[in-house]
């Protein structure tokens, strides 16, 4: 009894990731197929693509992904489709649109303002520290030359 | 009885940091020598009180005392020693108990070799700590009391969450958190000198020793963090950009953005202001970390329980410190006078450069995280940021760093010339020519490969180059025999540099030469993946203390040379009512052969995957490389002899053992 307890646990674990049986046959689509959902999430799961979650839901998208595939469509209609069904949410690689823009342009933008206040305080920083006369760089090489280390 | 001792030991800690907080400040301030005496056996006691704490709940866990209502939710009788000792931080309370343990135990550190330390600012610093100390005691007995008794004690417990039970993960956290926790000596080293008024060269060696432990101490626990990931989560991912990695990785970057410009000041008395800025920074980051992780606003993999409650303490905590901390330095920061003047070819400018790369690039980090939460509450879309961008964000800043790194790590304090590079010019032209042959050898697919691969070996060489310069000028044999007498300091420097190009190469390499093959396999089949084969001797359920498992045996082959068995499991913890995966692997230096054992298929037979890992191990072990590095700096003698360390003990201290 308790070993058909344990077998029946065993056959309900959740799949792992892409099946088997989900793969197209045709290696040039498969491979697009897999590209794409990197970048769908799984919408039930927390922060995970639909190639590497194992919920229902996300080879439910895997095959319909596929679907699409077969079909003939483009990657950029099949992206449209799926944020036309799931909404923004599905994607996560946000869009360059909207308010988003701050997004993608907040890391260049604090890197040039960081990097001219950084040059303007180098330069302000820039002391001329006095050069060496002639003398003093011949008994600098005499110096270096002659090093021991200790 | 022995957990009630542990709690009142907490609330006695509670005050006695209370009292750290304030009479020292006060004698700091008025100059009375007797109370700022009071902060060392203060801080002793903290220790002393809150390892009894710590002490009693992990007596509760291992003798599985269900009267304990955080053991009856984190525990289980069936569950194997080791766990029941981890089980005690794999939970919200107890993980707090560990976390202000932790801070208590840094604050002591203090206390015990902080003897060379101006009175004032010893007291300043360790009231300084107290108070963070009190925040956190608050935190812990108000909403998060991990002594709380169950009216009626169940059989058993409710085992711990079985991703957890593995030994990676059962580490990570104390690492972690002796990251996390150790910035908060550079935070209150940062605000004493911002009350003091005063930052020399001499507060940036003290400041150091601590930034560069909670730095390798993180580096550690990340990289088990990463390494758990790997082999535990079923599909060899090492590293997801998930919120709570984020979390721990934020404060990463801005410690090792700080331990750099501490040397600035150490060295050369320059951007004393921005170290101070650094240093609140770092331990603002991770009281984000801390605000991500237990409030769970940002839902992630690994997060704790969530609780609208301590969310909103953590908030106002993190407010207090940073806000408090932030005005304080707006008021200040314009006493710090820079003396140290520099050219723009400098290797103070170098290091302007390399802050200003892993700011920006933490700042990356967090805007990525934070941005579904802001474009949710201010703009009303609901969207992800997931891999996808911080890849393309965060790569070009690392690029650029470790691109500048072996140039600047060589360029000579004060003013520079172009001379002193001549000798990275073989290690750029040998970068070039592996980054060339790579090219040449991989069938075009991707840059990430070859341009890895060179800055790898750029950093790496650049790093040998730069050791090899150190021993100055005369024969192979002495200076051979030099490098070996050289400080530590500079061997830490050479090893951390080295180990990050050996985590670049791998983490470059993984990404773009890893193979798969996916099939469904009868017992006897096999299953080709690049030169490698599979074959499915065998599957069995097995029995293991707390979880069942359906357990494959499979004969991995490379070019027909035997390698070995691999045994990946399913595992089902009925307690929990969860499964977990686990891979067989069989790793060797250049690369890993990672099988996963999936679903019984309807028509017969199993899903097996299999992957080849090409350099995985590179990642990790260029991680406790870095780390390594860490610790061999921590060991120069010139902290020793500058701080004189260990000469005065705390007066009238309480032994913290």
């Amino acid at each position: 009894m308790r070993g058909l307890v344990l077998a029946a646990l065993i056959a309900a674990t959740p799949a792992l990731a892409v099946e088997p049986g989900e793969q197209l046959d045709d290696p040039v689509l498969e491979a697009r197929a897999r590209e794409l959902s990197k970048g769908l999430r799984c919408l039930v799961c927390r922060n995970e693509n639909i190639d590497e979650s194992g919920a229902d839901l996300a080879a439910e998208l895997r095959i319909l992904l596929r679907e699409r595939l077969v079909a003939g469509d483009t990657d950029t209609e099949i992206i449209d489709y799926m944020v036309a069904r799931y909404g923004e949410y599905v994607l996560l690689k946000p869009t360059m649109t909207g308010v988003n823009m701050i997004l993608w342009i907040a890391p260049l933008t604090l890197f040039l303002l960081g990097g001219a206040v950084a040059g303007v305080a180098i330069t302000r920083h820039r002391g001329t520290p006095a050069a060496l006369n002639p003398e003093e760089e011949a008994r600098l090489q005499a110096l270096m030359d002659g090093d021991r280390l200790t | 009885m022995i957990a009630e001792l542990g709690h009142f030991a907490l609330i006695t800690a509670f005050a006695v940091a209370i009292v750290q907080m304030i009479v020292p400040m006060i004698g700091a301030w008025k100059g009375w020598s007797g109370w700022m005496a009071v902060a060392s056996p203060a801080a002793s006691a903290q220790v002393a009180l809150v390892g009894v704490a710590f002490a009693a709940l992990t007596y509760a866990f291992v003798t599985s005392d269900f009267s304990l209502r955080l053991v009856v939710l984190n525990s289980h009788t069936d569950k194997p020693m080791l766990y029941k000792v981890t089980g005690v931080w794999g939970n919200h309370e107890g993980s707090l108990l560990l976390w202000v343990l932790i801070l208590a135990l840094f604050g002591a550190t203090a206390a015990w070799f902080g003897g060379q330390l101006p009175a004032t600012l010893k007291a300043r610093v360790l009231a300084v700590q107290a108070s963070i100390g009190v925040a956190f005691y608050a935190f812990i007995l108000f909403t998060s009391n991990p002594f709380i008794r169950m009216p009626v004690p169940p059989f058993n417990g409710e085992d711990l969450n079985p991703l957890l039970q593995d030994p990676g993960l059962a580490f990570h956290p104390p690492f972690l958190y002796l990251g996390y926790v150790g910035l908060s000596m550079s935070f209150s080293f940062a605000v004493a000198a911002l009350i003091e008024g005063r930052v020399d060269a001499a507060w940036g060696r003290w400041v150091r020793p601590w930034t560069l432990a909670a730095w390798l101490f993180l580096t550690v626990g990340i990289a088990l963090g990463s390494w758990w990931a790997y082999y535990e989560l079923g599909w060899g991912g090492f590293w997801f950009w998930d919120p709570v990695e984020n979390a721990s990785f934020m404060p990463w970057l801005i410690a090792a953005a700080l331990l750099h410009s501490a040397i600035v000041v150490e060295k050369r008395e320059a951007l004393k202001a921005w170290t101070i800025l650094l240093a609140i920074l770092a331990f603002g980051f991770s009281l984000v970390g801390t605000f991500i992780v237990r409030s769970g606003v940002l839902t992630s993999v690994h997060a704790f329980a969530n609780d609208p409650e301590r969310g909103v303490f953590i908030l106002a905590i993190l407010g207090f410190f940073t806000g408090g901390a932030l005005l304080l330095y707006a008021v200040r920061a314009p006493v710090m006078q820079a003396k140290g003047v520099f050219g723009v070819v400098s290797r103070e400018s170098a290091l302007v450069a390399n802050n200003l790369l892993l700011v920006v690039s933490a700042f990356v980090v967090f805007t990525g995280t934070v941005w579904p939460l802001v474009a949710e509450l201010a703009f009303g879309r609901t969207l992800s940021v997931g891999p996808p961008f911080f890849n393309m964000a965060f790569t070009p800043f690392v690029i650029v760093l470790a691109a500048i790194l072996p140039v600047g790590s060589i360029l000579p304090w004060k003013r520079g010339r172009g001379r002193v590079l001549r000798v990275l010019w073989p290690v750029a032209v040998l970068a070039l020519a592996v980054m060339g042959l790579v090219w040449a050898m991989q069938t075009g697919r991707s840059l990430g490969g070859p341009l890895g691969a060179g800055l790898g070996v750029w950093l790496f060489a650049g790093a040998v180059v730069d050791l090899a310069t150190r021993t100055g000028r005369g024969r192979w044999s002495d200076r051979l025999g030099r490098v070996t007498r050289l400080p530590g300091a500079d061997w830490g420097k050479a090893l951390a540099h080295g180990g990050l190009g050996i985590t670049v190469f791998g983490v470059a390499a993984l990404i773009a030469w890893q193979q798969e093959g996916i099939a469904v396999l009868d017992i006897g089949d096999r299953l080709t993946v690049g030169k490698y084969e599979v074959v499915l001797n065998d599957v069995t359920q097995l029995r293991g203390p707390n979880y069942v498992a359906t357990r494959a045996d499979l004969t991995a082959w490379e070019n027909g040379r035997l390698l070995g068995d691999l045994f990946p499991e399913k595992r089902i913890y009925p307690v929990a009512q969860m499964p977990t995966t686990e891979a067989g692997i069989d790793s060797s230096l250049t690369r890993d052969v990672y099988a996963v054992i999936g679903d019984a298929q309807t028509g017969g037979g199993w899903a097996i995957r299999v992957y080849i890992k090409p350099f995985a191990n590179w990642i990790w072990g260029g991680a406790i490389i870095m780390a390594l590095g860490g610790l061999l700096s921590l060991t120069d003698r010139r902290y020793r002899v500058a701080a004189g360390a260990r000469k005065a003990p705390a007066t009238g201290g309480v032994p913290a053992e």
